[in-house]
C-alpha cells in the first residue's frame, strides 16, 4: 500500500499569493494513498527539506510529491533530500504549481482547483514509480575540437595541457582562423601574427594534440563520454609525410592569378598553394577547381618539380573514425557580404572594401606589404571613410543584432591608417560607440583625441563615384541631421558578423540547437554559457555570437575546463530514464515478438537483437534489447511497439495512464 | 452546452521544448486560461494513440500535443515520428468518431513562452465553442473501454 507524502510550497508569495496553499494541502489529504500533506513557506530551504526528510522517517513514506516550482528547477534538490532520508530518489516527483499555475493564472478558485489537480496527477504517478538506479558509463578521455581559429587552438591547448588527448579539426588547409588575417589587434595594437603564430606552432607540436587540417566532421554518433566521430580528411593531393614545405611546387605552378582567400581577394595565389607564409602545417594543397591538370588533363608541373615526390594526383578523401568523450565547437564566424548594400556600391567600386580586406591592406604580410594602397589603382588614399554598423543593427536590410567588434576595429583601422599616413584624413560614420571592455573606451578616445579621427554620428545614405573619387553622403545627427558629403579615396564598411556558412547543417548533425541567425545556442544564456543542450558538446568563440579575441580566449578556456572536469572521472553517471524490454519467465520470455520496429524508430541505434537459446543451443526466440548506454530515453520505441513489450523507466505506460486516470 | 461550461484540456508535451516553453510563460508572468492540465513526457515521440484516446475517455474535452519544432528535437527525430504518426491518428480518430478539431498538434519551443499562452487560449476558446465532449466518454463508461 502506498504511503505518499505531499509537500506544498508557498514559494513565498510566488505561489501563496495566487493559490490557497493551505486549502490545497487540506484537500490533498483526502486523496487515496496520501498519508501526510502539509504546506510550508519555502520548501526548498533547509528547514523545508528537513521537513520532508523527517516526514519520510516518521510516517514511513513510500513516495513524495513536492508541489512547488518546475521540476526543471528543483527536482535534483528534492530528489537528493529524499535520498538522504533513505528513500530512492526516483520515488520523488514534483507538481509544477509555480510556472504552470500561480504565475500564469489569476487568483481564484479555478486556479486553486488546478493546483490540487496537478498534485493529484503527480500523486497517482508516484504511486506507480519504481526505485531506479543511475547508469554508469565509461568516459573516453579524448576531446574533439572543431575549428582551428584562436578559440579552437586555445581550447585544444588547455585540454592538452590538462593531460588529455585532443584532435583539432580545421576545414581549411591551415589553422589560425580569422585572427591570422588581422594586422594589429585592439586595444594594444600588437601584431596579431606575433601573438598567434607561437600558439599555432605550440598546438602543432604538442604531444597531446593531433592536428587534422583540411578536414571536416562528416558524422557524429553516440553520447557524452562516448561519441564516435567520422572525420573526412579532404585530399590535399600532397603527401603530408613526404612534403618538406620547400615551396618549389608553388613557385613553378603556371596558374598564378587565382584570387587569394587569405588576402580576401586582394592578392593572387597559385593553384597549388599554402594559404599564408606562417601556415601550420606548412604543407601545400592543390585547388582542384583551378588546377590546370584537373581542368585539362595536362600539366603536372608540380609533380615534376617536387624534390621529394610528395605530389599525389590520385589521392582520395579519407574517412577517419575517432572515439571521443567531448566536443568543443569553435567554428567561428564570417563577415556579411557587402554586396547586399547596392547603395554603398560594393562590388561596383573596387575602393569600397570590408573590414577584413582593410586588415589585409594594413598588414605587413598583406598584398601591399602594409603600404596603404587603394585596390583600384594602387594610389595612396588621402581620405578614407569608415562606415560602422553596415548591416548590423539594421532590421530592414541586415541583421538586428550588434556585431560587437566593429566599434573597436573601426577605431583601430582609422588609427592604423593615420599612423601610416599622418597627413591623411579619416572619417568614421557611427550610430553609437560601444566600447565596453578593459581599456576599450580609452582606445576609442585615443583615436579621436590623439590621432584626430573625425567621428560623425549618423548613417551613410549613399556612396557613388564621381571623377575618380567616392562621394559619401550622410547626415550628422549631432548637428540636427545636417547633410554631410565627403569626397573619399577609399571606403571601409564594417559589415555584420554572421554565423559561419553551413553552421545550421553542422548544428543538426551534432543535435545542437541554434538561434534564428544560425549561431549555436548555449544551454542557458547566463548560467551555462559554454554548454549546449547536448551533454558533452561545448561552445567557444564566435560560433555562438559575435566575440572579440579576449572574450573568445576566455570562453575557450572555460570550455576546456568543462572538458577537463568531465575527463577527471573514469565513469559518468546517467539518469536511469531509459527504455527496457520486459522479461518474463519461460516459455514466454517477453512479450517482444522480435519485429524490430523499435529498432528502426530509435534515433540512437540503441536497440540490439538478443537471441534466446535453449540448453542445446537451439534458437528459441529473438528479442529486442536496449543498450542502456546509448538509450537517451525519448520513448519513441514505446509508442512504436505493437505488443507493448518495451517501456521507459520513469515515464512508463503504467505511470502515464495512472496520471490520465485521475483527470 | 451551458454557459458555465469550462472545458478540460489535457496537454501532452515534451520535456525539452514545450514544457520548458510553458515554464518560460510562467517566468515571464504571461497569463492564460487555467483549463489546461499538462502531462510531461520525455518526447512527443513517446506519445501514442492510446494516450489521446484515454484522455478523451477520461473526460477531456480537448487535447494538445506539443513538442520541439522540426529539426530541433532534443532526440534528433522523435518529433518527426510524432508528426508522421499524427497523420495516421487523425484519420483513426475521425473513424472512431472523435472530432479532430478537439486535438491540436503544435510546436512550441523553449523560447516561445508567449506562444504557449496563445496556444492554450486558442484551444480553450475553440473547445469551449465546441461544447463538452461526451460521446466517447459514454461509450467508455459502458465498458467498451
Amino acid at each position: 500500500m502506498s504511503r505518499i507524502g505531499v509537500f506544498t510550497c508557498h514559494c513565498g508569495e510566488n505561489i501563496g499569493a495566487t493559490v490557497d496553499c493551505a486549502k490545497v494541502a487540506e484537500r490533498t489529504r483526502n486523496v487515496p494513498g496520501v498519508v501526510h500533506s502539509v504546506d510550508y513557506k519555502y520548501m526548498c530551504s533547509d528547514p523545508g527539506q528537513s521537513m520532508i526528510k523527517d516526514a519520510i522517517k516518521e510516517h514511513g513514506l513510500t513516495g513524495v510529491v513536492v508541489a512547488a516550482c518546475s521540476p526543471r528547477m528543483h527536482e535534483p534538490t528534492f530528489r537528493s533530500a529524499v535520498e538522504e532520508a533513505g528513500l530512492n530518489p526516483y520515488l520523488c516527483e514534483m507538481a509544477n504549481l509555480r510556472e504552470h499555475c500561480s504565475w500564469v493564472h489569476e487568483k481564484n478558485d479555478a486556479t486553486t482547483d488546478k493546483a490540487a489537480d496537478l498534485i493529484r496527477v503527480m500523486v497517482e504517478k508516484v504511486k506507480h514509480n519504481t526505485p531506479l538506479h543511475p547508469i554508469r558509463v565509461p568516459v573516453t578521455k579524448r576531446a574533439l575540437v572543431l575549428g582551428g581559429g584562436i578559440a579552437g587552438i586555445q581550447a585544444a591547448l588547455d585540454i592538452a595541457n590538462s593531460g588529455h588527448k585532443v584532435v583539432l579539426v580545421e576545414k581549411s588547409p591551415s589553422i589560425g582562423g580569422h585572427m591570422s588575417q588581422l594586422s594589429e589587434t585592439f586595444p594594444t595594437l600588437d601584431c596579431s601574427q606575433c601573438i598567434l603564430t607561437p600558439r599555432m606552432v605550440e598546438a602543432a607540436r604538442h604531444p597531446n594534440i593531433t592536428l587534422m587540417t583540411y578536414a571536416e566532421l562528416e558524422k557524429l554518433e553516440g553520447f557524452i563520454g562516448n561519441f564516435k566521430a567520422t572525420i573526412r580528411k579532404k585530399a590535399r593531393q600532397v603527401d603530408e609525410k613526404l612534403c618538406t614545405g620547400c615551396g618549389m611546387c608553388i613557385t613553378k605552378c603556371p596558374q598564378k592569378k587565382i584570387p587569394d582567400e587569405f588576402n580576401e581577394g586582394l592578392g593572387k595565389r597559385s593553384a597549388i598553394y599554402v594559404p599564408f607564409p606562417q601556415a601550420v602545417p606548412n604543407k601545400p594543397v592543390i585547388d582542384k577547381a583551378n588546377c590546370t591538370f584537373y581542368k585539362s588533363g595536362k600539366c603536372k608541373v608540380c609533380e615534376k618539380m617536387c624534390p621529394t615526390g610528395a605530389i599525389r594526383f590520385d589521392q582520395q578523401d579519407e574517412l577517419v573514425t575517432l572515439d571521443v568523450g567531448a566536443i568543443v565547437l569553435a567554428t567561428g564566424f564570417k563577415v556579411m557580404r557587402t554586396d547586399k548594400f547596392p547603395e554603398y556600391g560594393f562590388g561596383k567600386y573596387a575602393d569600397v572594401i570590408d573590414g577584413l580586406q582593410f586588415e589585409r591592406l594594413a598588414s605587413a604580410s598583406g598584398p601591399t606589404l602594409g603600404v596603404m594602397k587603394r585596390p583600384s589603382d594602387g594610389k595612396e588614399p588621402e581620405t578614407v571613410v569608415f562606415v560602422a554598423c553596415s548591416g548590423s543593427r539594421d532590421r530592414a536590410k541586415g541583421v538586428p543584432y550588434c556585431s560587437k567588434i566593429c566599434c573597436m576595429y573601426t577605431a583601430k583601422h582609422a588609427m592604423l591608417y593615420k599612423h601610416k599616413m599622418h597627413h591623411g584624413k579619416a572619417y568614421v560614420f557611427y550610430m553609437d560607440i560601444r566600447s565596453g571592455g578593459k581599456d576599450y573606451d580609452e582606445f576609442v578616445r585615443r583615436a579621436i583625441e590623439e590621432d584626430d579621427v573625425k567621428y560623425i554620428r549618423g548613417r551613410v545614405s549613399r556612396i557613388y563615384e564621381e571623377d575618380g573619387q567616392l562621394i559619401v553622403k550622410g547626415a550628422d545627427t549631432l548637428l540636427g541631421g545636417e547633410p554631410v558629403e565627403i569626397k573619399a579615396d577609399m571606403v571601409v564598411l564594417a559589415t555584420a558578423v554572421q554565423a559561419q556558412d553551413g553552421s545550421e547543417e553542422l548544428a543538426q548533425r551534432l543535435h545542437v540547437s541554434y538561434d534564428p541567425y544560425h549561431f549555436f545556442a548555449e544551454s542557458h544564456p547566463k548560467l551555462k554559457p559554454v554548454e549546449t543542450n547536448t551533454a558533452g558538446i561545448f561552445l567557444a568563440g564566435a560560433c555562438q555570437a559575435p566575440r572579440d579575441i579576449p572574450e573568445t580566449v576566455a570562453q575557450a578556456s572555460g570550455a576546456a575546463a568543462k572538458v577537463a572536469s568531465l575527463f577527471s572521472k573514469d565513469e559518468l553517471t546517467r539518469e536511469p530514464v531509459v527504455a527496457v524490454v520486459n522479461r518474463l519467465p519461460a516459455p514466454t520470455f517477453s512479450y517482444c515478438v522480435g519485429c524490430f520496429l523499435c529498432q528502426s524508430a530509435c534515433p540512437y541505434q540503441a536497440i540490439e537483437a538478443e537471441e534466446i537459446r535453449g540448453r542445446d543451443g537451439t534458437l528459441i526466440k529473438t528479442l529486442a534489447k536496449v543498450n542502456a548506454g546509448l538509450c537517451q530515453g525519448c520513448g519513441t520505441c514505446v509508442s512504436t511497439c505493437r505488443t507493448k513489450a518495451i517501456d521507459i523507466q520513469g515515464f512508463s505506460n503504467e505511470q502515464i495512464f495512472a496520471e490520465l486516470m485521475t483527470l | 452546452m451551458t454557459e458555465a461550461f469550462e472545458p478540460k484540456i489535457t496537454a501532452f508535451v515534451c520535456n525539452w521544448c514545450t514544457y520548458a516553453g510553458a515554464d518560460l510563460t510562467g517566468t515571464s508572468r504571461i497569463k492564460y486560461q487555467s483549463n489546461v492540465r499538462v502531462l510531461r513526457l520525455p518526447c512527443t515521440g513517446r506519445i501514442d494513440f492510446m494516450l489521446l484516446a484515454k484522455a478523451f475517455a477520461r473526460g477531456s474535452d480537448g487535447v494538445i500535443v506539443s513538442g520541439c519544432h522540426p529539426n530541433d528535437c532534443h532526440y534528433t527525430s522523435g518529433n518527426y515520428h510524432a508528426r508522421r504518426r499524427w497523420m495516421i491518428y487523425r484519420n483513426l480518430m475521425d473513424f472512431m468518431g472523435i472530432d479532430t478539431r478537439r486535438v491540436t498538434f503544435s510546436w512550441v519551443s523553449a523560447a516561445e513562452g508567449a506562444r504557449w499562452a496563445e496556444l492554450v487560449n486558442e484551444v480553450t476558446t475553440t473547445v469551449r465553442a465546441l461544447g463538452p465532449y461526451t460521446e466517447y466518454k459514454e461509450l467508455a463508461l459502458t465498458g467498451v473501454e
